[in-house]
């Protein structure tokens, strides 16, 4: 999908200072370099398969089905991958390739905590150096996964200019990488930013529609009708719907956070409520205001918690070949309580998004049509939230 | 020969820095012109950006303050305009690219020409990038201001040799802020760009003390000075004209000796 110069139509791109264009221009021959070496797959594969527990099994969920009366529900269990969700795939990726190029030391951002936590486990186990930058606000929300972080022997560096949030840390992590780059790389957690982090993050990604595809396949012998996944940054979803783009039968819907709905600005739905802009990186969608001031996006959801969304994600809107729905913070928390008590599976409340809006979808559908649900994430972090969001208060 | 060209001309140039509406617009216009009288031959009018991710701390706290104060870029071009009915001095502004793309990147270049702006510096606009902005600034006349970074290497060429204006060398790697010791190689630096171009070099990042203004002009053909008089605006606020304007002036004397 994406021309030279990391393109995805009008959007993507290299929109970063001359400080750093050394830098990803390095990672970028590195990564064309690594993707097609025999011993890089291999030892990526190995990994995969071997450590973070891949395939991710694709499960039916008969309960969840029959309640919902309509289409037959599969949710992708990538919330079973090692350290609890997607982000692993990438990780394991990035930190090998940083390992090959002869880096000693990854960086990362983090909004959740999921991609710092995959992130400092990578580290741990190809013995790199690793720094975590995280918004204040989510160190607070997210406590456990710090304390995980740094179990794991990555220091988290607490976020506090801006909105104390996932952009603010994506801006502190980009500064720190331009202040040090000739040992360290910077492992982007989705699929945004700079050329090649949307291209590369998609394509270590892409394992989990690779892996439906083949899956559903063997149980059903044919093809989906929807995949669904929640996006903020997007790289769940278009790892999920890679495989599919050129299957114009089955529809890809991501789903984005409306945190309070997207007539309260206290939302992060980039497409429902976002123009075109270059930040981060990237020409893309991003929730701003008619000066181009980044918005200070809000979500219950600390990883959808971001006011842009991956250039593929802003091509594919466009050209019609996937869409986008806004879910609110309720639908989330209603579709997390959902799939705990239907099926005992406790989603991550970014992937209680894609849940909320399946519910909605598999209804419409005809019996003998699939939904395939992309359940990125475990919700053991959320639950704490979860509970205050209740009125219960429990320490965590 | 316009005014940024006049800015180097027969000297070391000595380039100030201020956020716009920081602490407020009618502090930044009455310290333009000011600024200019205490010697800086180019001021840079950094417009206020929610995120931006090439400045340290103090800048990043500038433009903070700037925006609370309501400050936006229509308000800040209708200030630029009334500043320069009073100062010849070479204005351009410094900012993001988010906000001059959703302004239009058209319009943009043409309300600069309007008022009076000379040149604009985007940083997250590399070379590689420079088509989305390039075409509207020759069209409006504004020079479109080039950077170098101590990683560019053998980079430089290509970029001194399509530079505009003057080239504006950044000193160390990170963002901008001041530092004790500037340890890159700042006349080799200097040295590629004149291979292949007579364009002025102006060193910034990392810049305070009138003795590393004197070092760095002495290597280039200027120097930058941006978080040194922030931090002056941050600690008098709407008083700080009368010391920035003092150390503007210390900081001239001391580029001029080199």
């Amino acid at each position: 999908m994406e021309n030279k110069k990391g393109r995805f139509g009008l959007y993507g791109g290299q929109y970063i200072p001359e400080t750093l264009i050394p830098a990803v221009n390095e990672v970028e021959a590195a990564y064309e370099h690594y993707k097609n070496d025999p011993e890089f797959k291999k030892e990526l594969h190995d990994l995969l398969t071997k450590y973070a527990g891949r395939p991710s099994l694709l499960y039916y969920a008969e309960k969840m089905t029959k309640d919902l009366g309509g289409a037959k529900v599969y949710l992708k269990r990538e919330d079973l991958n090692h350290t609890g969700s997607h982000k692993i795939n990438n990780v394991l990726g990035q930190v090998l390739l940083a390992k090959k190029m002869g880096k000693t030391r990854v960086i990362a951002e983090t909004g959740a905590g999921q991609h710092g936590v995959a992130t400092a486990t990578a580290a741990a186990l190809m013995d790199m150096e690793c720094e975590i930058f995280m918004g204040k606000e989510d160190t607070d929300r997210q406590a456990l996964n710090c304390y995980r972080m740094e179990l794991l022997g990555a220091k988290v560096h607490p976020v506090t200019s801006g909105t104390m949030t996932l952009k603010d840390a994506v801006n502190e992590t980009m500064r720190e990488w331009a202040s040090r780059m000739d040992d360290t790389l910077y492992v982007l957690g989705s699929v945004m930013g700079p050329h090649p982090f949307p291209m590369m993050v998609r394509d270590f990604q892409k394992i989990i529609g690779e892996e439906i595809k083949e899956q559903l396949q063997e149980a059903e012998g044919k093809l989906p009708d929807a995949v669904i996944a929640c996006v903020g940054g997007g790289s769940n979803a278009m790892g999920a719907f890679y495989e599919f783009i050129p299957d114009t039968s089955v529809r890809l819907i991501g789903c984005e956070a409306a945190g309070l709905g997207i007539d309260n600005p206290k939302n992060a739905a980039t497409i429902a409520t976002g123009s075109v802009g270059i930040f981060h990186g990237m020409k893309s969608l991003f929730c701003q205001n008619e000066y181009g001031q980044i918005a200070p996006v809000y979500s219950i959801s600390a990883g959808l918690d971001y006011p842009g969304i991956g250039p593929e994600h802003a091509n594919l809107h466009e050209t019609g070949r996937a869409e986008y729905v806004p879910i609110t913070d309720i639908e989330a928390v209603e579709a997390f309580e959902y799939l705990s008590r239907t099926e005992g599976i406790i989603p991550a409340i970014e992937s209680s998004h894609a849940v909320a809006y399946a519910k909605k979808l598999a209804p419409t559908m005809s019996k003998d049509q699939i939904i395939v649900v992309n359940i990125s994430g475990r919700g053991d972090k959320d639950v704490a939230a979860i509970a205050r969001y209740r009125g219960v208060e429990i320490f965590d | 020969m316009n005014r940024i060209s006049k800015a180097f001309e027969n000297q070391k140039a000595f380039i100030a820095f201020v956020t716009g509406g920081d602490p407020d617009l009618e502090t930044t216009e009455e310290l333009i012109p000011k600024m200019a009288e205490a010697g800086a031959d180019l001021i840079e009018i950094g417009i206020p950006f929610s995120d931006p991710i090439a400045e340290g701390i103090v800048i990043q706290e500038a433009d903070v303050r700037a925006l609370k104060a309501d400050t936006t870029t229509d308000k800040l071009f209708d200030m630029v305009a009334r500043v320069r009915k009073k100062t010849d001095v070479a204005l351009v502004f410094m900012t993001y690219v988010n906000p001059v793309y959703t302004y239009g990147i058209e319009r943009f270049m043409k309300k600069c020409a309007e008022v009076g702006i000379d040149g604009v510096i985007i940083p997250d606009v590399p070379f590689e990038e420079r088509d989305e902005v390039k075409g509207a600034c020759e069209e409006a006349g504004i020079d479109l201001i080039s950077m170098i970074a101590p990683t560019s290497k053998e980079r430089i060429h290509m970029i001194a040799g399509e530079a505009k204006g003057f080239l504006y060398c950044v000193s160390s790697l990170g963002v901008t802020g001041v530092r004790s010791k500037i340890t890159t190689d700042i006349g080799a630096m200097v040295e590629q760009v004149k291979q292949v171009s007579n364009i002025p070099c102006a060193i910034g990042f990392g810049i305070a003390t009138p003795e590393q203004a004197q070092e760095m002009a002495g290597k280039a053909d200027g120097a930058i000075v941006g978080s040194a008089i922030v931090k002056l605006v941050a600690k008098y606020g709407k008083d700080c004209v009368s010391p920035v304007c003092e150390y503007v002036h210390n900081m001239k004397e001391a580029v001029k000796s080199a």
